[in-house]
């Protein structure tokens, strides 16, 4: 890493980080609508498994997607305007918070309630391997994921056909109020045996190494490999959680270990960045954040006629 | 012009195995995914010796999983391929349905029209051999719900040779109903058949006194009642609807306009089925055409029992298929 590159991956953080505080606000003014699932906290794991990734590779993710799609370099402004149901979303508007899908920056978003991705992505690894397009199809998903019988099916087609799948499981602690400590016999899921590598997940630079190296191997040897970033969702699992599950305290304590000071230290240590500069980044994403609403208030609606539309392919 | 045509006898088995090498043939990113489709030849036998003539990359057998392999299915259809799925039978299709009805059915429509799933489901399907409640399912009706989906139910031995190849080149996810009952019956078909479509039923036999609209398994019965039917002087006419969804409501409303007389025959459970939705519509768009009341043949609901008798009794009967008929025409 250099300098130029710890300021993009700073400022992508920060943009998530404000992009979802503003999209939780433009909730609450019910401006956008339906389940949105906040990832502030772990903006980390976007981030650093993102930057491993080439153009060419396929993202698969979450209904907790924003940050994936934004740290994937979709413009905010068609984020925002999918998030009010706007022609001009990266959908047009079909999809919402939870199916954010931009073709042209392989970025296929959440595809399925749960557990569904898992196995399309090996799929489409498949037809990579099949097509000899040596690029990987990296799938987010989520600890809740692995006590389906949908990932165990997965894991076993993708090393079955050897195919270049980079899982990573975004281990929050909670699949929605249940604690993984009630749902599986360990709470650090990598000691089940099903990972590659675990890795602090509230650490840019380490998920930053762990995604190089699992990328790395995947190239060399073809074969999948699953990742488990540990992270914390700071913010209640959707806008309609109550979040009776955890402690106040609790969450405190993980803000300690908020990834995005973490990453400010790291940059101002190696003189990098300056204080100053920090509060540039942040007048700049204020702007880019009001330039999304801005575009998501102007555009248009789906007119009615077009309802049916994008339901069958017309010939 | 029939004496310059060149048949075949063919099994139903046969005819399907030959729409497959033939897609295999003429595209590279065909392939054939399931349980047992390769080194086994086909739970049912239908792909035997693809395999050994495609190769391993091309012939993939897979774990049980059905979630799973739909899934990949799906995955492989959106990235450039274009992949065939054979579920073993319909009955584990269930396995599959979010991935189904979730995910196949729903990606063009969330995504904006951006991305497509040209994925085609291939299912032994149909009810007999006693093979109880579990392994008897017309799911039929359950995915002729859904928007986003092509249902197409292979009736007849030539839409076996030929429904498959029109299938592919559908750009959006196409359930094809294959029926195990009718794997070993022999029938003529013309060894050159002309591209099926999968947007039209079909007319299989013309009369002017009834319709029989029908699909999968009811179609050779009710050809064979309508065969009885005429030599007792009533001429019915049958119509294979063929695609389940989207419905070819014109085909069958034509005919009604012509026989005034309409009696829908399925072994899926009344209640919510194709024929609840035929009959709607001909309610809707046909009811001044019609001299009497829609009537209806569907499985008995029950869940399929095991004994013969029983089982024979729970659907449609080429018997129960001309009663029905001779009490409409009132010539019992």
């Amino acid at each position: 890493m250099d300098a130029k590159k710890g300021l993009l991956l700073l400022y992508q953080m920060l943009l998530i980080r404000r992009f979802e505080e503003k999209a939780a606000e433009l909730y609450t003014k019910a401006k956008i609508r339906g389940f949105l699932h906040l990832y502030i906290g772990e903006e980390a794991t976007a981030v650093g498994i993102m930057q491993a990734l080439t153009d060419n590779d396929t993202v698969l993710s979450t209904y907790r997607e924003h940050g994936h799609a934004l740290a994937r370099g979709i413009d905010p402004d068609v984020i925002m305007a999918e998030m009010y149901g706007k022609i001009e979303g990266c959908s047009r508007g079909r999809g919402g918070s939870m199916h954010l899908f931009d073709a042209s920056k392989n970025f296929h978003g959440n595809n399925s309630v749960l557990s569904g991705n898992l196995s399309i992505a090996v799929g489409m690894a498949l037809a990579s391997k099949k097509q000899k397009k040596n690029n990987i199809i990296c799938c987010f998903f989520s600890e809740d994921d692995i006590t389906k019988c949908e990932f165990q099916e997965a894991q076993n087609l993708a090393a079955l056909w050897k195919v270049p799948v980079l899982f990573v499981c975004e281990n929050n602690l909670y699949a929605k109020g249940n604690a993984v400590r009630y749902s599986h016999t360990v709470v650090e899921l990598e000691k089940k045996g099903i990972a590659s590598s675990a890795v602090d997940g509230m650490n840019l630079i380490k998920v930053m190494q762990a995604a190089n190296a699992a990328v790395e191997k995947i190239k060399s040897t073809g074969k999948p490999c699953l990742l488990i970033c540990n992270t914390y969702r700071f913010r209640a699992y959707s806008m309609f959680d109550v979040e009776l599950y955890r402690a106040k305290k609790k969450v405190e304590e993980w803000k300690r270990r908020d990834p995005i000071p973490q990453f400010e230290q790291f940059l101002l240590q190696q003189q990098w960045i300056t204080e100053s500069e920090i509060v540039g980044f942040e007048s700049k994403i204020k702007t880019k954040i009001q330039k999304a609403l801005d575009f998501a208030e102007e555009s248009a609606r789906e007119p009615l006629e077009q309802l049916t539309k994008f339901v069958y392919t017309e010939i | 012009m029939k004496s310059n045509m060149a048949t075949q006898s063919i099994t139903y088995r046969e005819a399907l195995n030959q729409g497959l090498r033939e897609a295999l043939q003429n595209d590279k990113r065909v392939f054939l995914m399931g349980e047992d489709v390769g080194r086994y030849g086909g739970a049912f036998a239908v792909s035997k010796g693809l395999l050994q003539e495609f190769g391993e990359e091309r012939i993939m057998d897979v774990p049980l999983l059905e979630a799973g392999f739909v899934g990949a299915g799906i995955g492989a259809a959106m990235a450039g391929m274009k992949p065939i799925i054979e579920i073993m039978t319909v009955n584990f299709s269930l396995f599959a349905m979010d991935q189904i009805v979730n995910n196949a059915a729903t990606l063009q429509h969330m995504s904006g029209g951006q991305l497509n799933v040209p994925l085609i489901i291939r299912m032994g399907s149909g009810i007999g051999r006693q093979l109880g409640a579990q392994h008897s399912h017309s799911w039929e009706p359950f995915y002729a719900h859904i928007p986003g989906l092509i249902v197409l139910s292979v009736g007849t031995h030539e839409d076996a040779r030929s429904m498959l190849y029109a299938a592919l080149q559908s750009p959006d996810p196409v359930l094809l109903f294959e029926y195990t009952m009718l794997l070993n019956l022999e029938k003529e078909i013309a060894t050159d058949l002309p591209i099926a479509s999968i947007a039209k039923a079909k007319v299989l036999r013309e009369g002017k006194d009834i319709s029989i609209i029908t699909y999968g398994t009811g179609v050779y019965k009710s050809l064979e009642a309508a065969a009885e039917l005429a030599t007792v002087g009533i001429d019915a006419e049958v119509i294979d609807l063929r695609v389940l969804r989207p419905l070819d409501e014109a085909t069958f409303l034509a005919s009604i306009a012509k026989t005034h007389r309409v009696l829908i025959v399925e072994d899926a459970w009344r209640s919510v089925s194709i024929s609840s939705e035929v009959s709607a519509r001909i309610m809707e768009n046909g009811f001044y055409n019609l001299n009497t009341p829609v009537q209806r043949l569907c499985g008995i609901e029950v869940p399929i029992p095991y004994p013969a008798h029983l089982e024979e009794a729970a659907i449609p009967q080429k018997n129960d298929i001309i009663s029905a008929v001779k009490k409409m025409l009132y010539r019992n």
